[in-house]
């Protein structure tokens, strides 16, 4: 009864939101959440969208494949998230600082 | 023919490259041996050419097909050869007077250090203009016309280290070019009017295709432009005299017997359409013996050996365009024949002086030297008597034959015609009287004849000026002893076969003549025998100075393109061009500058950069932005 | 206004306001709690499309584990106040504004498309229970699962290798 335009107009705002945090944010943790909020948009609309395809042919098993998909993505968004700040970690290490600025050597 | 047509222009062109790669490399001897030897050669076939030919009234030309320089749709323009009377003539001339001077400078350049250069560059000038008597359409004479151009060019500033020679050279040059500007227009006018170059096809194309009168006079008045440029006519004569800093040998063959005639070819050739426009044919006469006047007046106070043959030669060639200009074809290749005769051999003589006085030109320092160099003395003697026109050596069967057909034609031109030839003898035995008579003035050299490379030449060249003349005996005396008209009768019309005047009047202009040059030698011998001239004043004044013809120029003409040329460059080139060639470049830098500060190596710019990209993207493929 | 809107539209605030506080706070440790704050909105919108299985799980991994981790590193890193941790204003602005014109772009496309009339089931259908999702994951998609734990080797391997101290380390400190 909830129309889908609702669910997109959300994750849609949800996936702007982080898009604009990675770009305004210097430190390096934060960018990393900002991502993992990009991520959690989508799922949110992967799943809005399988249960549209099961109410177009209800009684069916359609619409399971997105969720399965939303189960995936969170595989690997938690993958990703170890190696991510095991990185930073190593970064930190390094130069004892989080400030995404001195990360200049992209310049050279 | 065909087998050995296109060895004759070939063997000169070997010669060029060969001499010229070999320079310094190959010995002299051998240089001295293969540049007249391929000139030698040629001239051989073209004997065989010459009898080979057919001459007559009814001959019709051979044309020898090579290849195509132009084979597009619209287009087409082959490079063939077109053999006939006309061509075989030339060839003969080019091949046979070219041959000796070619010994001759053997001689006179043994010492010159630019030995193998010098016989190359004159090996390519041979080339050229065999190229240009012998091409069957206006482009292969194109061709071979810039072709003498170039070698003119580059023998006249044969001793470049000389500012002045080189300048002289530069003259040469680019007077020729302003007549070819003529010549090129002119052919470009015919392609657009007859559709082709081929001479036959435009000739028998006249009486057919309707072309405008004014398209022929604008084609034939360019045309004698042309001639003027390289013939050296009024306007455009000045080049010859400074062309003297060239080697004699240089001023021989190229400004005596081949080059400057090359505008009488080319009108000869083109009788058939200067026929057609009487206009021209007034103009072309009147050009020519104005400038054979004043040209003559300047040569009777000239000091220099060789300026006084050059305005000679100038005054020569304005004789010649007269009689084209009353259409006495003939007549006028009949007199080139016989000049290319004596005026080569005047100058060889010059040379000869001028070798055995260490360098000196100038005729009051000479003199007396009729006992120390008897053989040049004697072919001097000889050529200046055929040059003034007495009889029975060649030059006056040929000059009368002229002042006839401008007596035919026009009295006025007849007169000064007539004017001109006394004054022709009198600065040929002025010139004569001043070097070889009396007493040496000049007591430092001590002159000896020169060796016999140079005298031999020399003598052959006495022996045809005296007997040359007899292939053109008019009718008055022999009745069908004018072979040359003959000859020619297939390419120029059967013009002079009949005569307006009757027998009596002819021999009576011809004893008119006679009288009147004894009288101008006898004049000068008491003149100049042992004395040199005295202050110039009035009108001598003029002559002596060249009618100031160049100092007209120089202000006229070159100054304010100077002038435009300097005001372009400082203005024009580097405020305006130099500036916007300049501009793009700074402008690419700075715009690269800008461009560089993306490059931050900051990650959150690259972020903020890609999601740009990706909204733009999405913008693009959607909606179609941009 | 059935209770399904209306607690969507509940749910709906409070995401987007955690979110923009997540991305807005100074704190990285009160960014932290906002964004568990906005997974625990994410599942409640999961519960309400009968999406049981994935709530939970999104809890479970998400706002339990990954959030924790965070919360480790960043105590390890020890942020607690940061002064410069955001970018130029002229960043902002930019940031702000393109990503308001991609919101406006994709809202636009989706509404462009024939999708929107669809309407949705909420709190029916058994494709969200886990013995369903189950049946299909160990069938149909049992490849992907044994991939996803060779995966999640491969990740912890890394992890561990690359927070290893190196040997110039461990004699800096020692």
């Amino acid at each position: 009864m909830i129309p889908i335009s609702y669910y997109l107009f959300l994750s849609l705002t949800l996936f702007a939101i982080g898009m604009a945090g990675v770009i305004i944010r210097r430190n390096i943790v934060i960018m990393l959440m900002c991502i993992e909020l990009m991520l959690n948009s989508v799922n949110l609309l992967l799943v809005a969208f399988s249960k549209m395809h099961y109410a177009k042919n209800p009684g069916t098993e359609a619409g399971i494949d997105g969720q399965m998909l939303v189960l995936f993505i969170m595989v690997v968004a938690a993958a990703e998230v170890a190696v991510g700040l095991s990185i930073m970690i190593m970064f930190y290490r390094k130069t004892y600082k989080t400030d995404v600025q001195f990360l200049n050597r992209l310049k050279h | 023919m065909e087998n050995y047509i296109w060895l004759i222009p070939l063997l000169p062109f070997i010669g060029f490259v060969i001499n010229g790669l070999g320079r310094h490399v190959l010995p002299k001897s051998l240089i001295s041996i293969l540049g007249p030897g391929v000139v030698f050669v040629s001239f051989v076939l073209s004997v065989m050419v010459f009898f080979a030919v057919p001459s007559g009234p009814d001959a019709a030309p051979q044309i020898f097909h090579f290849f195509d320089l132009f084979n597009f749709e619209t287009i087409q323009i082959p490079f063939a050869f077109q053999i006939d009377a006309l061509t075989s003539l030339f060839m003969l001339i080019i091949t046979g007077v070219g041959f000796l001077i070619h010994v001759y400078a053997v001689g006179y350049m043994n010492e010159d250090e630019g030995f193998g250069k010098f016989f190359s560059f004159f090996n390519l000038f041979i080339f050229s203009m065999l190229i240009l008597v012998m091409g069957s359409n206006f482009l292969m004479m194109y061709i071979g016309w810039e072709g003498v151009g170039l070698c003119s060019y580059l023998l006249i500033g044969f001793w470049y280290h000389n500012w002045d020679f080189t300048i002289a050279a530069r003259k040469a040059f680019i007077m020729n070019r302003i007549g070819d500007i003529g010549f090129l227009i002119a052919m470009f006018w015919i392609y657009k009017e007859f559709g082709t170059l081929e001479y036959r096809e435009v000739f028998s194309m006249l009486t057919t295709a309707n072309v405008a009168e004014g398209a022929l006079i604008g084609i034939t008045l360019l045309l004698f432009l042309a001639a003027t440029g390289k013939s050296a006519q009024i306007p455009l004569f000045t080049w010859l005299p400074d062309a003297m800093a060239g080697p004699t040998p240089v001023s021989a063959l190229i400004h005596a017997a081949t080059m400057v005639t090359a505008g009488i070819f080319m009108l000869t050739r083109c009788n058939e359409l200067f026929d057609m426009v009487p206009f021209t044919k007034g103009i072309v006469a009147w050009i020519g013996i104005i400038t054979a006047l004043i040209t003559a007046t300047i040569a009777m106070r000239q000091d220099d050996i060789k300026k006084v043959l050059a305005y000679s030669t100038v005054s020569q060639l304005g004789l010649m365009f007269a009689a084209i200009g009353m259409g006495a074809y003939v007549a006028a290749v009949f007199h080139v024949l016989t000049h290319a005769f004596f005026k080569a051999l005047l100058f060889m003589g010059s040379g000869s002086v001028i070798h055995a006085m260490g360098g000196e030109q100038n005729m009051n320092k000479m003199g007396g030297l009729r006992k120390l160099m008897p053989k040049t003395n004697i072919t001097m003697l000889i050529a200046c008597l055929a040059i003034a026109g007495i009889p029975p050596l060649s030059g006056f069967f040929s000059k009368d034959e002229m002042l006839l057909n401008m007596f035919i034609g026009s009295k006025a031109v007849w007169i000064i015609g007539f004017i001109v030839s006394v004054l022709t003898a009198f600065y040929m035995f002025r010139w004569y009287f001043m070097t070889f008579h009396g007493e040496l003035r000049n007591k430092e050299v001590h002159p000896h004849e020169s060796p016999s490379s140079m005298t031999m030449p020399m003598m052959i060249l006495a022996v045809l000026s005296l007997f040359g003349g007899f292939i053109g005996i008019p009718a008055v005396f022999a009745a069908n002893g004018h072979k040359l008209n003959n000859f020619l009768s297939g390419v120029t019309g059967v013009h002079e076969g009949e005569h307006a005047v009757s027998a009596s009047v002819e021999i009576m202009l011809m004893v008119a003549l006679l009288v009147f040059v004894v009288g101008a030698i006898i004049l000068t011998y008491k003149m100049y025998n042992g004395k040199t001239d005295g202050e110039a004043s009035g009108i001598i004044k003029l002559f002596k100075n060249k009618w100031y013809v160049d100092e007209i120029y120089q202000s006229a003409v070159i100054t304010p393109t100077e002038n435009l040329g300097t005001f372009l460059r400082k203005y024009v080139e580097k405020a305006g061009i130099a500036q916007i060639v300049f501009g793009v470049g700074s402008l690419s830098v700075f715009l690269s500058k800008q461009t560089k500060s993306i490059q931050t190596g900051h990650i959150g710019t690259y972020v903020l950069l890609m999601v740009l990209g990706i909204v733009a993207g999405i913008g693009f493929f959607f909606f179609g932005i941009l | 206004m059935s209770t399904a809107e209306i607690l969507f539209f509940i749910l709906a605030a409070l995401t987007v306001l955690s979110g923009l506080l997540t991305v807005a706070s100074k704190n990285p440790i009160h960014s932290i709690l906002y964004l568990i704050i906005t997974f625990f909105s994410i599942s409640g919108h999961y519960v309400l499309l009968n999406a049981q299985f994935l709530a939970i799980i999104n809890i479970i991994v998400y706002a339990g584990a990954i959030m924790v981790l965070f919360l480790f590193v960043v105590m390890i890193m020890n942020l607690n106040k940061e002064d410069r941790s955001f970018g130029k204003t002229f960043v902002i602005t930019a940031a702000s504004l393109i990503s308001a014109v991609f919101l406006l772009l994709t809202v636009r496309i989706f509404m462009q498309s024939d999708v929107e009339s669809n309407q949705l089931l909420t709190a029916e259908g058994d494709i969200g229970l886990t013995e369903k999702l189950g049946t299909v994951l160990y069938s149909d998609y049992v490849i992907p699962f044994e991939l996803a734990s060779i995966l999640f080797m491969s990740s912890m391997i890394g992890a561990v290798m690359l927070s290893r101290k190196t040997k110039k380390e461990k004699k800096a400190e020692a």
